[in-house]
């Protein structure tokens, strides 16, 4: 866990430099609301205290990383009590949770407060940067002003949530997530790679929806959650093709502009599943349905 | 899925460990006879050997104590020369009761004066005489080797593959064998080759011996049957399914042996003991153990009479410099730890640990979080959580259809574990009920 936060660093601080002082009072109320929820919920029934595991700060802060600054403080520590009491905790804790507490508490308050959470990014930075590209929502939605520029989308200088923006600081972490053996490729790979190929199908720009809305994000710290995704490598690589194809299908046809995070949920459902048909046989044994041995 | 191939195909999983072979440049040492000993009657897998000795008998270095118990069972010799105080049980470190005969020495260790060479010329000659010699698998399995070679049609033989990997931290007992006792060895493969007709020996080594490779290589460089194949410092190495897979290939299936692939696997240290045994005629009486561990004040290799207390050996390093946390018999990844140190040294003990507060800390555990890496590490790509899940619902069936039974009890599941979940422990106490299941069946 501690790992996944020092993976989460070069985008928090490049959400802070971005987005400015509301993105910092976001992760703190997010991270305390999430840590303090877990500390209240094991008081109150009675069970042993598990915030030390650092899994209840890790997911306050993908969640405040994926709020936009327009979100009232009161409505991120909402959101950050739902994904730690009713996604994780009434479930069991950590580890028998089906869906990412992070992203339920996402879309709980997407679906609550659409108008806050859509996304306007701060004027301050559209002076610092000069550029008029930093107002406004995602560049996904629907008559944004402008599309950003690669560069623009590499260094994250475009509306959005505070933390999905800056896709160089995420891939950083990504790589770094990668090189201590938390995560392994394949979900990341298959989900970015199966979005782009849709989005190159259906005519778009495959680089601007790799780069841009809650892809990376969800791609390398959302979907490569243990809890809610197989366990199988092959299992993983279907996990990531099926999360690439939704969201692709959501942003080409859907109403939504994004659609990773909801990709993601019907996934983690799916996930149980998906480990079951791709279990694999334990060398020198028979297929269960006749075959010849191994 | 998605492996790709350079060269040789390995088994897959494992863990990278510490090795710790602090004692592999020890030559091993003598010690004194003790004051006495206590030989078990169950040293092997199988049926306990039958005493034929009764308190009060004098017995010399070599004699027979006990005959086979059965087919799969092994004859058990006197350690030292002494008289026999009594014959009792105990519990064994698994808490199991067993046989037990108590020696006390003359400090003499006089051999046994009809002790002679056996009379090996042909194939049964030499199964026999293998059979006599009470040898069971010295690497710690404790099969008795006699079965193992009695293979009835030498023809279904393709390789004979000599287990020198040692892929264990600590113990260092298999090393010194390959650097010592290269006489014995060598006539120990020559006894392959003329009895049981082996066309091909291939000698499985981890990278991490170099000299040892370097040692076979030079030992066996005029003989073209005899090959040495460099493993990788993975644990397990050793195991008998991941050996022949990567030093033949050959995949052995669920619930088969060895030889019904082909191949034989043997010890270096049985080997080596085999030859000696042929050349002498002195039976399986003294043991090569590597003493080690945090809590042991001089770390060696030390051959031992065979029923040695554990207390006497540690005394003769030097004793132990602090409690012991764990004491075991074997690595710390598949020995079997002992409640005290009254327990003596087996025919295949191939080392005792005493660890430290630091080397064997107790660990909290924390709630699985589905991260796979347990099923990545197991060579044989079993699921421990699936493992656990049947065992607390006490699904005997479930734990069948999960080829529980093809645990090999390495370890490398609990080993990598973030959540420091007992995997391999738990996998253990699933066999029981694995076992009660199959007894409950039905037969048809």
């Amino acid at each position: 866990m501690l790992d996944v936060i020092i993976a989460l660093l070069p985008v928090s601080v490049a959400a802070v430099i971005i987005f400015g002082m509301k993105s910092l009072a976001l992760i703190a109320t997010c991270v305390i609301a999430s840590v303090l929820s877990e500390f209240i919920f094991n008081l109150a029934c009675k069970k042993e205290q598990t915030i030390s595991d650092l899994s209840a700060a890790v997911t306050g802060l993908i969640l405040a990383l994926n709020l936009p600054t327009t979100v009232e403080l009161w409505q991120a520590a909402v959101g950050s009590v739902i994904s730690i009491v009713v996604v994780k905790c009434l479930f069991g804790g950590i580890g028998k949770n089906f869906a990412n507490p992070a992203m339920v508490g996402r879309i709980v308050l997407f679906l609550s407060f659409s108008a806050k959470v859509a996304g306007e990014s701060n004027p301050v930075i559209k002076s610092i940067a000069g550029i008029d590209a930093v107002s406004g929502a995602t560049p996904l939605a629907e008559g944004a002003e402008t599309i950003p520029g690669t560069m623009q989308l590499l260094f994250g200088l475009h509306g959005g949530s505070i933390g999905e923006t800056c896709a160089i600081a995420l891939i950083i972490g990504g790589i770094y997530l990668l090189a201590r053996r938390i995560i392994t490729w394949h979900i990341p790979v298959a989900f970015i790679g199966t979005v782009m190929l849709c989005t190159l199908l259906a005519g778009e720009d495959p680089i601007m929806h790799a780069l841009s809305g809650g892809l990376l994000i969800g791609a390398i710290f959302m979907a490569t959650d243990y809890v809610t995704s197989p366990a199988t490598p092959l299992g993983k690589i279907i996990f990531g093709i099926g999360c690439g194809l939704i969201t692709a299908l959501i942003r080409i046809f859907g109403s939504f502009p994004e659609g990773v995070s909801f990709a993601i949920l019907l996934m983690n459902i799916l996930s149980p599943y998906i480990e079951k048909w791709t279990v694999m046989r334990p060398l020198g044994t028979k297929k269960a349905k006749g075959g010849e041995a191994k | 899925m998605f492996s790709l191939k350079f060269g040789k195909a390995l088994m897959p999983g494992g863990a990278n460990l510490p090795h710790f072979k602090d004692t592999s440049k020890l030559a091993p040492v003598y010690m004194d006879p003790p004051a006495s000993v206590i030989i078990p009657m169950s040293m092997h897998i199988g049926a306990p050997a039958t005493p034929v000795v009764k308190a009060g008998d004098h017995v010399d270095v070599g004699q027979l104590l006990a005959s086979a118990g059965g087919f799969v069972s092994a004859p058990i010799y006197s350690s030292i020369s002494g008289t026999v105080k009594k014959i009792d049980t105990m519990l064994s470190s698994s808490g199991a009761p067993m046989q037990v005969i108590h020696i006390e020495s003359d400090g003499l260790m006089t051999p046994y004066a009809e002790i002679k060479a056996p009379d090996v010329h042909d194939y049964d000659s030499f199964i026999s005489a293998v059979r006599e010699s009470g040898a069971v698998g010295l690497g710690g399995a404790g099969f008795p080797t006699a079965i193992k070679l009695d293979v009835k049609d030498t023809s279904r033989i393709s390789e004979i593959v000599i287990n020198g990997a040692e892929c264990e931290p600590y113990i260092t007992s298999d090393t010194r064998t390959m650097l010592d006792r290269g006489e014995d060895i060598k006539y120990g493969i020559e006894l392959l080759e003329k009895y049981l007709d082996a066309k091909k020996i291939i000698f499985g080594i981890e990278s991490n011996k170099p000299e040892c490779i370097e040692a076979i290589k030079a030992l066996t460089k005029d003989d073209p049957a005899v090959s040495v194949c460099k493993l990788p410092s993975k644990y397990p190495q050793g195991g008998e399914k991941v050996l022949v897979y990567n030093t033949t290939g050959k995949l052995i299936p669920e619930g088969k042996l060895p030889i019904d692939v082909g191949a034989v696997v043997l010890n270096c240290t049985t080997l080596a003991f085999i030859g000696s045994y042929v050349k002498t005629g002195m039976p399986l009486v003294k043991k090569c153990v590597t003493v080690a561990g945090g809590a042991v004040k001089d770390p060696k290799n030390v051959i031992v009479p065979i029923g040695t207390r554990m207390k006497d050996v540690f005394d003769f390093c030097g004793g132990l410099v602090c409690e012991p946390k764990k004491v075991l018999y074997g690595g710390p990844m598949m020995g079997i730890s002992v409640p005290d140190l009254e327990q003596p040294i087996l025919k295949n003990t191939n080392a005792i640990l005493a660890l430290n507060e630091k080397q064997a800390p107790t660990q909290d555990t924390s709630p699985c979080i589905r991260c796979g890496s347990c099923i990545n590490a197991c060579p044989l790509h079993l699921d421990p959580t699936a493992f656990t899940r049947a065992y607390k619902a006490k699904d005997g069936a479930a734990l069948e259809a999960l080829h529980l039974g093809m645990c090999m009890e390495c370890g490398c599941c609990s080993f990598v574990c973030p959540a420091k979940q007992p995997l391999v422990q738990r996998n253990r106490l699933a066999k029981a009920i694995l076992r009660q299941h199959i007894a409950s069946k039905p037969k048809n």
